[in-house]
């Protein structure tokens, strides 16, 4: 579904992906691991079209077609969703309406009828239960005056909403409590189907007892260091990261 | 204006007069006193008006171009300009298709009834729909409820008494440069009148009148509201507006008696110039007054400017009647080379008088979008209140916002509340936009009606939807 071969990118002369390779099949969950700074971030965003940085070597392809050519708002009509780390705040542009936007450009995309705000609505109204969020969300401005853990669980709600045939979550889950939390793991698993995959980022393992994930990775100074299964997350919370990137490794 | 052009003005021979052709119906450039002459006699004006021209035109010879705003450009040439032509009949086209091309895409970008796109673009419509047939329901309906809604030149003619007694009332020639300018030569524009205990019956709408004639780059407006009556007025349309005359000075008057309220509603989005050096768009220096003469009278300025290449106004509110409200709501966006200078001025001289100023400037490109307004508080103005927002967005790195806003109390009961906002449309929030499928056009026009949701809120409904796509229609190209 989504294969990444030999990916370099760098932002302002600062080499910071060195080789990345990766392939993600249908139905499969991938968790990507590792130390502040190793790049988790500037991979997702690279993958979602950031124009900040430069890809400098490397091919990343959607369903066979290379994707770095297209430009964002195609990247992501055409599957790919980005739960940003820090999702930044609108203000002005109401919550529903920006939901109905984005939906209505993928129906549209997709050759499919696009919803009114009253059909959209219903849509909203099923998903909002879902991350158990109140109401009230969908009037408020995008992300605005959110906590942080509002914010998370806003970026679910618009995954949700948006049924992507991948999602990349970037540490989605730090910051929340047990409860936010489980409400996240939630709206994963309601995605998960053989058809979707889920790149998740993270810093604990925690969130992966609620998540089976398929396989670990663990990147360092822009490449994948270690790949495993489940275990080896587990591993990483005993251990710590440094046995994979002294010098020798790295 | 120097000593010796004032002399070379005032000596200037009896060159051109009366004595014109009259098969030609365009005066000779430049002005004079005969020029003066010459429109108030090709208008067969009373004496009255003559005399106001003439004092005017005297005083204005007195006056020196004003240099304050921030707005730069080229000398403008007085003596270069044609201050009198006959009142045209627009030429009529058969069909839409002899209609640039260009000027109709932009009529379906802002979703404007093909009825409508035939009258803006001087087609001659269908019988049922024909113009003139409309324009006279319309009359016919005002006319049953008592309403005045003429050319100001019918006025004149017609209701010789209520000119008399306001025009120059809100705004004395002795104002300002423009002002003075404008008394002298005024075209023509609208007239409204309402009556005492009514409530005109529709929106009026400068556009049904400027269909049949055109009113020339010195337009004069009048609007009196009697006790306990309603007007809601709008100006201008969102349509591009062409014209070849440069610049333009307006003179807008509004006033209301007790309990009256006048709703001013003004669109204005004409050539702005050539996108890529800002040449040949429209200068366009207006004076907008309201006198609040009576107790508990209202009036309220809304404007959305996005046209012309320089744009100086200030709609202002005198609060003389006790309780009397002026407010001014305002959305001004600037791109390419564009400059605006606008705000507004609220000055407050009866007691517990209230203003409100809502003013949110976008620059985008290389333009510069000022803020400039003044809340003055007389002495007599006990209680007074004011609250004045001023927001600005940058779009870009190039563009420029500046707010100045000047405050004068002399009474200490005032009470004054200001904000202030500045904001940058972020790559990161466009980023946000187009992880989720949302082009840039479509999430800058999302952010930007956000921004301006306050103001686009005090349009007439229909007007608010077209104001929300012309602006986004302004935006097209300029970022990404
Ligand atoms: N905009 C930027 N400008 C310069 N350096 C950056 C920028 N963004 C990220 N980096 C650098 O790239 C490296 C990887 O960052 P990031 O991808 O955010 O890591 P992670 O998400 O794994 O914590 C870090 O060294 C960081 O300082
Ligand atoms: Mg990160």
């Amino acid at each position: 579904m989504l294969t990444i071969h030999n990916l370099h990118a760098q932002i302002d002369e600062n080499k910071i992906l060195n080789g990345i390779s990766l392939t993600v099949k249908p139905g499969e969950v991938h968790a990507i691991m590792g130390p502040n700074g190793s790049g988790k971030s500037t991979l997702a965003k690279v993958i979602s079209g950031d124009s900040h940085y430069e890809v400098t070597d490397g091919e990343v392809t959607l369903e066979g077609k290379n994707i770095l050519d297209m430009d964002p708002e195609t990247r992501a009509l055409s599957g790919i969703f980005l739960a940003f780390q820090y999702p930044v705040e609108i203000p002005g542009v109401n919550n529903a309406e920006f939901l109905r936007m984005a939906y209505n450009a993928k129906q549209k995309f997709q050759g499919k009828p696009e919803a009114d705000p009253m059909q959209f609505d219903a849509i909203l109204q099923s998903k909002l239960e879902l991350v158990e969020m109140s109401p009230d969300f969908a009037d408020r401005a995008v992300n605005f005056g959110f906590s942080g853990g509002e914010k998370k669980r806003n970026e679910i709600l618009q995954m949700a909403v948006l049924n992507p045939k991948i999602a990349i979550l970037d540490e989605t889950d730090s910051g929340l409590d047990i409860d936010a939390l489980r409400i996240v793991a939630e709206g994963v698993n309601q995605l998960r189907s053989p058809d979707n995959a889920i790149i998740l980022i993270t810093h604990y393992q925690r969130l992966l007892n609620f998540i089976q994930p398929d396989f670990v990775h663990v990147l360092a100074n822009g490449q994948i260091v270690k790949s495993g299964d489940k275990s080896l997350a587990l591993e990483l919370e005993a251990r710590g990261y440094d046995w994979l990137v002294s010098p020798v490794n790295g | 204006m120097s000593s010796e052009m004032i002399e070379k003005l005032t000596n200037q021979e009896y060159k051109f007069g009366f004595q014109t052709d009259i098969e030609s119906d365009v005066a000779p450039k430049g002005l004079s006193e005969d020029i003066v002459r010459l429109i108030s006699e090709r208008k067969n004006e009373p004496q009255f008006m003559l005399d106001f021209r003439l004092k005017a035109y005297r005083h204005w010879l007195k006056l020196t171009e004003p240099k304050w705003s921030k707005a730069r450009y080229p000398k403008i040439d007085f003596q270069n300009i044609h201050y009198y032509a006959a009142p045209k009949t627009k030429v009529k086209l058969d069909s839409l298709d002899q209609v640039d091309p260009e000027l109709l895409k932009t009529f379906e970008k802002l979703g404007i009834p093909l009825f409508e796109q035939k009258q803006l673009a001087g087609v001659a419509v269908d019988a049922i729909f024909d113009s003139v047939s409309v324009a006279t329901t319309y009359k016919e309906k005002l006319l049953e409820a008592g309403v005045v809604f003429c050319p100001m030149s019918e006025a004149v003619e017609k209701y010789p008494e209520i000119v008399k007694k306001y025009l120059g009332s809100v705004v004395p020639f002795t104002d300002n440069y423009y002002a003075a300018l404008n008394s002298a030569v005024f075209s023509d524009g609208s007239f409204v009148y309402i009556p005492k205990n009514t409530i005109s019956p529709m929106e009026l709408s400068s556009y049904f009148r400027i269909n049949t004639e055109e009113s020339g780059q010195f337009e004069r407006t009048l609007i009196v509201c009697e006790e306990n009556s309603y007007v809601s007025y709008l100006e201008g349309c969102t349509a591009p507006k062409f014209d070849t005359n440069q610049l333009h000075a307006a003179v807008v008057e509004l006033v209301a008696m007790d309990n009256a309220e006048i709703k001013y509603s003004t669109v204005q989005n004409w050539y702005a110039g050539d996108p890529k050096t800002g040449k040949g768009g429209i200068y366009n220096f207006v004076t907008k007054r309201g006198k609040c003469a009576g107790k508990k009278s209202k009036i309220s300025w809304t404007q959305i400017e996005t046209g012309s290449a320089i744009t100086w106004k200030y709609p202002s509110c005198l609060l003389i009647g006790e309780e009397s409200v002026g407010e001014f709501y305002s959305v001004a966006l600037t791109n390419h080379f564009q400059q605006a200078d606008t705000g507004s001025k609220m000055i407050h001289i009866g007691p517990n008088t209230v203003s409100t100023i809502i003013s949110k400037g976008i620059s985008v490109g290389e333009s510069e979008n000022t803020y400039r307004g003044l809340v003055q508080i007389n002495k007599s103005a006990k209680n007074a209140r004011n609250f004045t927002q001023c927001d600005s967005m940058l779009v870009g790195h190039k563009s420029k916002a500046n707010t100045l806003p000047y405050i004068i109390v002399k009474n200490a009961s005032a009470k004054l509340e200001h904000e202030a906002s500045t904001s940058k449309v972020s790559d990161d929030q466009l980023f946000y936009f187009r992880q989720r499928g949302i082009g840039v056009e479509d999430a800058m026009a999302a952010i930007i009606s956000g921004f301006c949701k306050s103001v686009f809120d005090k349009l007439p409904t229909e007007f608010s939807v077209e104001a929300n796509q012309l602006l986004s229609l302004k935006l097209e190209n300029s970022v990404g």
